[in-house]
Order: C-alpha cells, then sequence, then structure tokens
C-alpha cells in the first residue's frame, strides 16, 4: 500500500523530537533518561560489584547485565503484568550485546555491572530508547567505552522507507517492518539488528543506511547531554 | 604534523578525538585508532608530556597499592578480617598486618576490630584478580570512633585535599572539624556539634559537583566565610 | 553519605537532624501530574527531597467480588526497583515492596475515597478495576508517605478510557474522573532515639526502630494505620503522634489544593 504522508507529518528521514538528561538517579553510579516522541526511557547502573553465583564470573572481565522493564502502565493497551516475560528477557539479551564490542570492563574481573532499563512512557522505539538511556547512564558512570551506542528503529511504511516508527506507523493497516538497530556512530558498525515484517533487499539495505544518518543525529543529542552535566558555569 | 585537538583540563566524552599524529601517546582513559588518539571515557584532559590521559569524573573505586582508605569491617575469619573498602572487591585483613599484639590461638578477632566498625586502612596490595590486602601498620592508621562519614566520587578526592593538603586545611580551619580523606572517597568528619559537621559536608559536596571548574578554593573559601558567619549568630 | 546508628543517635540527642531539619518538618515536596499521559489512565511524580516516586493508573474490566456484585475494586501495587536503589533486588516482590502496597492500598481502600458503586457496568457482570502501580525512581528514605502522595496524585489525574460495548478502547480517553471523593493522607512517624520525627532521609530510617504510619481524611477521621520495626510504642507516644501525624496530614493536603 502507498505510504505518501506519515500520520504525525514528520519527514520520512525525521526523527521525533528527542530530551536527554543525565545524572537523573541520586543513587546510582550513573543515570540518565532518553525520551524520544512520547517514549520515555530512564537508566541506572550499578557497580562493579560481586557476582553470584560464582559460576557466571567471568576470569578476565566484568560481566555486563541489562535488565529491560516496562512499567505496569507504560504500555499501549492493557496493563502489563508486572515481571520478567519472554519479551523483556531478549530484549535484555540483545541490549547487553550492543554494548559487548563499545565496553572494556577489564578491569574489574570475575565482578558484573548491572544497568537497569525502565519504561515510564511507550509510543515504539523503546528498546532503541533504552540503549540510547543506557549508553548515557554507562558513559555517566565513568567506565571505558570505545564510543557511545545510538539506536532507532527504521523500516517500511506501506511501501515508504521511514526512521523512528511510531505506534500508529507500526500498527498501519498497509503493514509495516519494523528494524530496531544499534549503531557505533564514529565507525558507523552495527551492533544490534532486528527485524520483524516482510522486506526486499534493496528497501532493507536504504531502510539501514537512513537508519545510520538517523543515529547520528541521536549522537548529537546524547553528545550535549553529557557535555551540559559539566558545563561551566559562569562564576558571578 | 601531530597536533592536540583538546585544551588542558578539558571535559571530553568517549569518542572524542583528543590529539592527532603520532607523536602523542594515549594514557589512561584514551586509546589510539590509526592516527588518532580517542577518549575512551567522560572526564577531563590531562597531557602530562606527550602522554594524553583522561581522569574520570564518576565511577567506583578502583583499589591501587599504597591507597589509604577508609573501611567497613563486614565479616572475619579464624584468621582474617574482610573489610567493604567501597570497590568490587572485599578486601582483607590479616592477624599479622592488623596488629603488633601477639593473639592467643582461639582468641576472638572481634576484641580487636568487630563487624561494623570503621578503620583507616592501607592497601598493602592488589592483584589483577581482585585480590585486595590491607594493612594497618604504618603511622596514623586506626579505627576511627565517633563522627560520620561521607561518600565522594573517589576521582575527587584529590580535589577535596588540594595542593600540599590546601583545600582540606581550609576546611578544618573555618569548620574546625577533623577530617581524613579516603583515597576510596570515604571521607570521615567528627566536629564540635552536628552543625559543624553540616558545614564541612555542605562544603566537601560542593568540591564534589564542581571539581571540573577553576578557582574552587575561592569558591569553597567564600562559601566557607559566608556560613561560618551564619552559625555564629 | 554513610552515618551510623551511633552517629545519627547522637544527632538527634542533641535535638537536631543530620541535614538541619526540625524533628518536624518535611523536605521540599514537588508533585507533577501526567508523566505517562499517553500510556496511562492517569500519572503522576512525587519528590520529597532525593526521593521520587512515579504511579500510574490503568482500568480494567472485570468481574465483580461474589458477595459485592455492584462494586468495583482496586489494586495497590509497589515495585521496589532496583533502579532506584543499591539496596533493592531483582525478582519477586520483596516483603517491604508487599507492607508499601498493602499499606497504600489499605488508606484509600477503607477510606473510602473511591466510590466503588460508582466502578460498576452491569451488576453481578462487569466492574471497572483500578490498578495502581507504584515505582520509585530514587530511593532516599519516606517511600511510606511518597507511595501514599503519588497514588492520590495518580488517581486524581486519572479518566476513564471509552468504553465500546464490553471492550475498552484506550485510544480514546473519555472526560469522566475516576470517582475519588476523599483525599486520605497517609504520614508516618518515626522513633529515633526515642524522640518522634517525620520524613527521615535514608539514614535516619535505618538508625530507626519502630514507626507509624497514620492515614487521615479531610474530615480529621483515621482509615488506616500500621505499626512497624522491632521496638514497641509507649500508649503516650501512640497519643503523641497522633496529633503529630494529624497537623502534618493537613499540612501535606495542601499540595493537592
Amino acid at each position: 500500500m502507498k505510504y505518501t504522508k506519515r500520520i504525525d507529518g514528520r519527514k520520512f528521514d525525521e526523527l521525533r523530537a528527542m530530551k536527554a538528561e543525565v545524572g537523573v538517579v541520586k543513587n546510582a553510579v550513573g543515570s540518565a533518561r532518553f525520551q524520544i516522541g512520547k517514549t520515555v526511557a530512564i537508566a541506572a547502573v550499578y557497580g562493579p560489584k560481586d557476582l553470584f553465583p560464582k559460576f557466571l564470573q567471568k576470569p578476565q572481565s566484568a560481566r555486563l547485565r541489562c535488565n529491560y522493564n516496562m512499567m505496569a502502565f507504560s504500555g499501549s493497551g492493557e496493563r502489563v503484568r508486572p515481571g520478567a516475560n519472554r519479551r523483556s528477557k531478549e530484549i535484555s539479551m540483545v541490549i547487553e550485546k550492543a554494548f559487548e564490542p563499545v565496553l572494556d570492563l577489564s578491569e574489574f574481573p570475575k565482578a558484573v555491572v548491572d544497568v537497569y532499563i525502565e519504561l515510564i512512557q511507550t509510543d515504539a522505539g523503546t528498546r532503541c530508547a533504552g540503549i540510547c538511556a543506557a549508553s548515557l547512564a554507562l558513559a555517566d558512570a565513568g567506565f571505558d567505552m570505545k564510543d557511545l551506542v545510538c539506536a532507532v528503529s527504521c523500516g517500511l511504511v506501506g511501501d515508504q522507507v521511514v526512521v523512528d516508527l511510531d505506534k500508529p506507523e507500526e500498527d498501519f493497516e498497509g503493514g509495516a517492518v519494523d528494524i530496531p538497530i544499534a549503531m557505533l556512530p564514529r565507525t558507523g558498525e552495527i551492533t544490534l539488528l532486528q527485524l520483524d515484517g516482510e522486506i526486499s533487499k534493496e528497501d532493507l539495505k536504504k531502510a539501514i543506511e537512513a537508519g545510520k544518518e538517523a543515529c547520528k543525529k541521536i549522537y548529537e543529542v546524547q553528545k550535549a547531554a553529557l557535555r551540559a552535566k559539566y558545563a561551566q558555569e559562569v562564576v558571578a | 604534523m601531530s597536533k592536540l585537538v583538546i585544551e588542558e583540563r578539558q571535559v571530553v566524552i568517549p569518542g572524542d578525538t583528543l590529539a592527532e599524529g603520532m607523536d602523542f601517546l594515549p594514557g589512561k582513559g584514551a586509546f589510539r585508532e590509526g592516527d588518532n588518539i580517542i577518549s575512551s571515557r567522560l572526564g577531563i584532559t590531562n597531557v602530562s608530556g606527550r602522554i594524553v590521559n583522561v581522569n574520570a569524573l564518576s565511577g567506583r573505586y578502583i583499589p591501587r597499592r599504597d591507597d589509604v582508605v577508609i573501611g567497613y569491617v563486614k565479616d572475619m575469619s579464624y584468621s582474617s578480617w574482610f573489610v567493604d573498602v567501597g570497590c568490587a572487591y572485599e578486601a582483607s585483613l590479616s592477624m599479622k598486618e592488623a596488629t603488633a599484639d601477639f593473639i592467643e590461638r582461639g582468641s576472638s578477632l572481634s576484641d580487636y576490630f568487630g563487624i561494623g566498625e570503621i578503620i583507616l586502612t592501607r592497601i598493602s596490595n592488589v592483584t589483577k584478580e581482585g585480590n585486595i590486602d590491607l594493612t594497618m601498620k604504618a603511622p596514623g592508621l586506626r579505627k576511627l570512633h565517633g563522627g560520620k562519614i561521607i561518600e565522594i566520587t573517589p576521582s575527587k578526592i584529590p580535589r577535596v585535599v588540594g595542593k600540599q593538603g590546601s583545600m582540606i586545611s581550609l576546611i578544618k580551619d573555618k569548620t574546625g572539624c577533623s577530617i581524613f580523606a579516603g583515597q576510596n572517597g570515604r571521607i570521615w568528619i567528627r566536629g564540635a556539634n552536628p552543625e559543624a559537621e553540616k558545614l564541612a559536608t555542605e562544603a566537601i559536596q560542593l568540591i564534589n559537583d564542581k571539581a571540573h571548574t577553576s578557582g574552587l578554593t575561592e569558591r569553597v573559601g567564600a562559601f566557607l566565610e559566608q556560613h561560618a558567619l551564619e552559625m555564629q549568630k | 553519605m554513610m552515618v551510623s546508628r551511633d552517629y545519627i543517635e547522637s544527632v538527634i540527642a542533641k535535638q537536631m537532624r543530620i541535614d538541619g531539619r526540625k524533628f518536624d518538618e518535611y523536605r521540599k515536596i514537588e508533585i507533577e501530574y501526567g508523566v505517562s499521559s499517553k500510556s496511562a489512565e492517569g500519572s503522576a511524580r512525587v519528590k520529597i527531597g532525593d526521593t521520587e516516586v512515579v504511579a500510574g493508573v490503568k482500568l480494567e474490566l472485570g468481574s465483580p467480588f461474589s458477595d459485592k456484585p455492584g462494586e468495583g475494586s482496586i489494586m495497590v501495587n509497589v515495585e521496589l526497583l532496583p533502579l532506584s536503589s543499591p539496596l533493592f533486588e531483582s525478582g519477586p516482590p520483596s516483603i517491604d515492596a508487599i507492607e508499601l502496597s498493602r499499606v497504600t492500598d489499605r488508606g484509600i481502600r477503607e477510606s473510602k475515597a473511591i466510590d466503588f458503586k460508582k466502578l460498576c457496568v452491569r451488576e453481578g457482570e462487569k466492574v471497572w478495576l483500578i490498578f495502581i502501580d507504584i515505582y520509585p525512581i530514587n530511593a532516599g528514605g519516606n517511600l511510606f508517605d511518597a507511595c501514599g502522595l503519588v497514588a492520590l496524585a495518580a488517581l486524581r489525574d486519572a479518566v476513564f478510557p471509552k468504553l465500546d460495548g464490553d471492550k475498552i478502547d484506550y485510544h480514546v480517553k473519555t472526560k469522566t474522573k475516576v470517582p475519588l471523593t476523599k483525599l486520605p493522607i497517609s504520614c508516618t512517624v518515626w522513633k529515633v532515639n526515642n524522640e518522634l520525627i517525620v520524613d527521615p532521609c535514608l539514614e535516619e530510617e535505618m538508625a530507626s526502630n519502630a514507626r507509624l504510619s497514620v492515614v487521615y481524611t479531610e474530615a480529621g477521621e483515621i482509615c488506616a494505620m500500621q505499626k512497624g520495626g522491632d521496638s514497641p510504642l509507649t500508649s503516650e507516644e501512640i497519643a503523641q503522634i497522633l496529633d503529630l501525624a494529624e497537623i502534618k496530614s493537613q499540612e501535606l493536603r495542601r499540595h493537592f489544593k
């Protein structure tokens, strides 16, 4: 089906409005909030600390453990039953893998670093918003990382390649393909890639390229948020 | 042509280019990629000769040999104590390193250091695997009685101490508190009354929040001056 | 800050608190509505000093209890997220989370702040169920009062979704407010070193060995209580706590004006 105009009026390569803030959970070692459109994610980092049971320990570095969760009221329809489910466990795992290539935890063998990601409100793109928040929180916590990680969903709505699908677009009656990607902004390498739907190889390549361009814009927002925390205020 | 892209004491974030060309070397918090030196952390730059470092502005304590730290006694075995020094691993204090006294076979270790007690101690050894040994055998190391402990980002302790201890002396003078700053970010404060301790706490918190800025000594001095007056009223 | 119990007690003994407040003084309170207005039927955020909690209200249709065929119901659930404190762990709800949930639930239920009869859709068949889910974002002491306040704030913000026969259309909200007729306010008084304080910071909370939560309605009726901690309270102390909590609950209620 033809998709000639986006439901919320954006251009096809336009992201929703973004807002990022670092240091939002005082108790945590590092934390951040990332909002894109109406999707709001908070991430907090704790550790490194002892890891039990022992068989989970890695001898050469700390283990990164991510925990993605949607608050019970944050869904688009009915209440989400609290607690982990198959979906949240899989998402937590792919988020961990999205950070493996950049995060250097070799200074903390056998320990664990916990990243908790909570969604307060959702309008699609939750795992990507979670990754953007977690990336800021890990940097805020002072861990060595080769790069930040930027993530966005791209894909197809009807016959049109778009970036940053919202919920109405995911549910488009003419069909939609959702492709969450995470990218390392300096090298352009991809660390998360999933796809839901049906798409031609040509369109897929176009969508990923559009997603990568979108990630560069996210990167700018993330950098600004990190620098804002330490912006030197003018001393009167 | 090699050149620095950043200034000294500039806040940088992971992925920022710090220097171009082969004349510079990556130090702490930095790595080389092709011709460039890149920052691997959120921190503040420090160039020493050809080496470009990024000092962290956050994060938990990373234990180093000879650091003097403040620890909480967590547990004990037949022959040693286990101490929380605020890092990823528990440290251990052996009987031999704990006291010059002769401890008789079978006597209770809690007569010396009990669970929950606070000690000023020194890290005598750290292994890559995270084994940390402590010692009490050096001047000044002891159990800390009374007072309170506040925790700040460990990498900011040098700012709290200041050049030749100037900053910490300033706070001690203006508040009349006894203060020990452990390298692990824990600071012990004991003063004549809770108000004095609160003032010292706030001054240290100010340093923690503004450690990346310049003119910190003047700022803290002014802060203490202003509040010391209020306290006298 | 890591201060020992002895230190907290010594400061309290000098008739002071570590952050300079008076015994009966709350930290700064902020209430914000609609923090999840796209997803939840009602939502709010409450900050008390460093403590921050969010809550969301979801409405569902269900069958009534057989003994109350014409009444809907509420369900309060507090989850102590490990995101909000190094002291909380992942896994099934801890006993602390369950206690917080139940005390918050009781204050709303027993005060009859919600008119359950107005939640009836078809007697004996379909009624509205109100789910209130509460999450700390940063746990810095006094979660009891924070949870009580945020639950009320989220309820005040809540409207019914559109009903299409027996199906709820969550994308369309009506203008009908959830029938909240009273504002039951929880005030928890903590005993530290034989003195009574309100709104403890985390360290004070850990140094306390007895507490009493009292929920007052605006008419001055007490609708729920919960004593916690290992130590007993004397009748005199309970009388003092009731007086203090009454004054403080009136003060807290002003945040809803």
